[in-house]
């Protein structure tokens, strides 16, 4: 008696057989025509004149520049908004100030900022006619069109994701761990490497992993500001482009596959992340 | 509890720095065009077809994913199937794929001799190199956004309202209607708008797909870079302010909803 009104509670909440099994063919073939069919149809045009053109399309000279410049750029970008974000977090987590929602909100600003304008600010700041462009010529130094213009676009772009990971994290944490550590007679450095890190390693872990996929992954900033110079200014998604442009498609998707293999190890990690250490489900806004 | 003044200072620095002052500097550029002057920009027809198609693209695309989103976050968290944890983290492939790679992929799908193209080029459906490819592409980057605050909203859902609902003589689909969706509305629009706000500025999925004719194909970020290439830095920064204010209304609406949300869910 009692399975069988268990068993009518549950036919109360759910759906009919088959409009269950319908509803789950429509979710599965939507996410196979957006998601799985572009992730595949990379890897198929990468080897569609097989493994040789493949490798030797990596090998190319500019195709390795390309790669190096996506690397040192990601290790610029991604220590200096690790070091902005738990100074934000500690700011915002520990203390109590007027405009904290404000400084919040800001913090989010480069998220709903078109990729395009991103890199236009720079331009307008840093370029020939820009604000300071007459100044910067006066001394000789170019920031557009150069590698340092194209480190600036990518710390924008992925300006809030340590942020925004670590600030929820340390306010639901609090204080009482930090206090206590001060009580005790440890130095406010010591209390942060030996308390609060440890605490948010894995939510910083997480922040990490976006902003590292954001930044070795960003086209529109990165592409206003760079110039195109084959070999020298253009990362890994502007070779894309350029090889793509050229016709040049099995080069193009090459490089495209390694940018799809990083993408999927992000994934990968991340997925980890939430179900070993972040139980609670996240908005993640990339 | 030390730092407030080395942490609050290094951050205001920091984002002085990197956001505030070259937002600030977008916004003033154009100032020295006057406002008729920024008026004949913003009002110049290629500026307002490029503007009214990647609002009308984004919010199509953005629909799209209100109904298909919504399936796949009800069949996510309500339905147990192999592989659902795998689904699931597949879900955010469009946040963690880079967007050029995404635009070549679906371009080479729709493309007449392409896996989808050459099926859908006999039955006079053209995607790729037209307003369909934009939506496509678009519909792409938003998949995650209207999936992913649902998620959270349809865990926290008390199944026994439906019970109540269902012992008092309501059907499945009328049950949904009536406590279901309203309870889910808030969380649902948040998504739309933000894979909404996410379409109208998005650039290195579409371009390669959408075939960049003037007043047809071209989306509002890739005027500013052909304005760029024109030296025409006045018009590319117009253009900029005029799609920044939009997106900020659109970030108001949201932190409305988002409290909304939090409202509904609080009762």
């Amino acid at each position: 008696m009692a399975d069988s009104l268990a068993a009518q509670r549950r036919r109360a909440v759910s759906e009919p057989g088959l409009v269950k099994w319908g509803l789950l063919a429509i979710a599965l073939i939507y996410l196979a025509l957006f998601l799985v069919l572009p992730l595949a149809s990379v890897y198929a045009q990468a080897l569609a004149d097989g493994f040789g053109h493949f490798f030797s399309a990596i090998q190319d000279p500019d195709t390795l520049s390309a790669i190096r410049l996506t690397l040192l750029v990601a290790v610029i970008a991604v220590p200096l908004n690790v070091v902005f974000g738990l100074a934000a977090a500690w700011t915002v987590a520990k203390f109590d100030f007027r405009g904290k929602s404000v400084l919040i909100t800001l913090i989010d600003l480069p998220f709903s900022v078109s990729p395009v304008v991103s890199g236009l600010i720079y331009v307008l700041m840093f370029g020939a006619q820009g604000w300071l462009g007459p100044w910067l010529q006066a001394h000789d130094i170019q920031i557009i069109f150069t590698v340092s213009g194209i480190v600036l676009a990518t710390i924008f772009v992925t300006f809030p994701f340590v942020a925004r990971e670590l600030i929820p994290l340390m306010q639901q944490q609090g204080s009482e761990e930090e206090e206590a550590a001060i009580v005790l007679g440890a130095s406010g450095w010591q209390t942060f490497w030996r308390v609060t890190l440890p605490n948010v390693k894995w939510g910083l872990l997480y922040g990490v992993l976006l902003c590292n996929a954001r930044a070795m992954g960003e086209f529109g900033a990165v592409s206003v500001v760079s110039g195109h110079i084959r070999g020298e200014t253009l990362t890994m998604p502007l070779q894309v482009e350029m090889l793509y442009n050229d016709y040049d498609f099995v080069g193009a998707f090459a490089v495209a596959s390694l940018l799809s293999l990083l993408a999927l190890v992000t994934l990968t990690l991340k997925s980890l992340l939430e179900w070993r250490f972040l139980r609670s489900s996240r908005q993640s806004t990339l | 509890m030390p730092g407030y003044g080395l942490t609050l200072g290094y951050t205001l620095t920091y984002l002085s720095l990197i956001v505030l002052i070259p937002l600030a500097g977008l916004l003033l550029r154009p100032v020295g065009l006057g406002w008729q002057g920024f008026w004949n920009v913003v009002s110049a027809p290629r500026v307002v077809a490029a503007l009214e198609l990647s609002f009308g693209a984004a919010l199509v695309a953005a629909a799209v994913n209100a109904i298909f989103g919504g399936i796949v976050a009800w069949v996510l968290v309500r339905y147990e199937f192999p592989g659902r944890r795998i689904v699931d983290a597949l879900v955010d492939l469009p946040f963690a794929l880079p967007t050029a790679v995404a635009g070549i992929a679906l371009t080479a799908l729709y493309a007449p001799n392409g896996w989808l193209g050459s099926w859908l080029e006999p039955m006079g459906i053209k995607v790729a190199f037209t307003r369909l490819g934009i939506m496509v592409a678009l519909t792409f980057i938003g998949l995650p956004f209207v999936v992913r605050t649902l998620e959270p909203v349809l865990q926290d859902l008390d199944p026994e309202f439906e019970e109540a609902a269902a012992t008092l003589g309501a059907g499945r689909l009328q049950t949904f209607l009536r406590v279901v969706l309203p309870a889910i509305l808030p969380a649902l629009l948040t998504g739309v708008a933000l894979a909404f706000a996410r379409g109208v500025g998005e650039y290195g999925s579409v371009i390669f797909i959408a075939g960049n004719m003037p007043m047809i194909s071209e989306i509002a970020p890739l005027l500013i870079v052909v304005k760029l290439e024109q030296y025409d830095y006045a018009g590319a920064a117009a253009v900029g302010v005029a799609m920044l204010l939009i997106s900020f209304l659109l970030l108001l609406l949201i932190n409305l909803l988002q409290r909304w949300k939090t409202a509904q869910g609080s009762t």
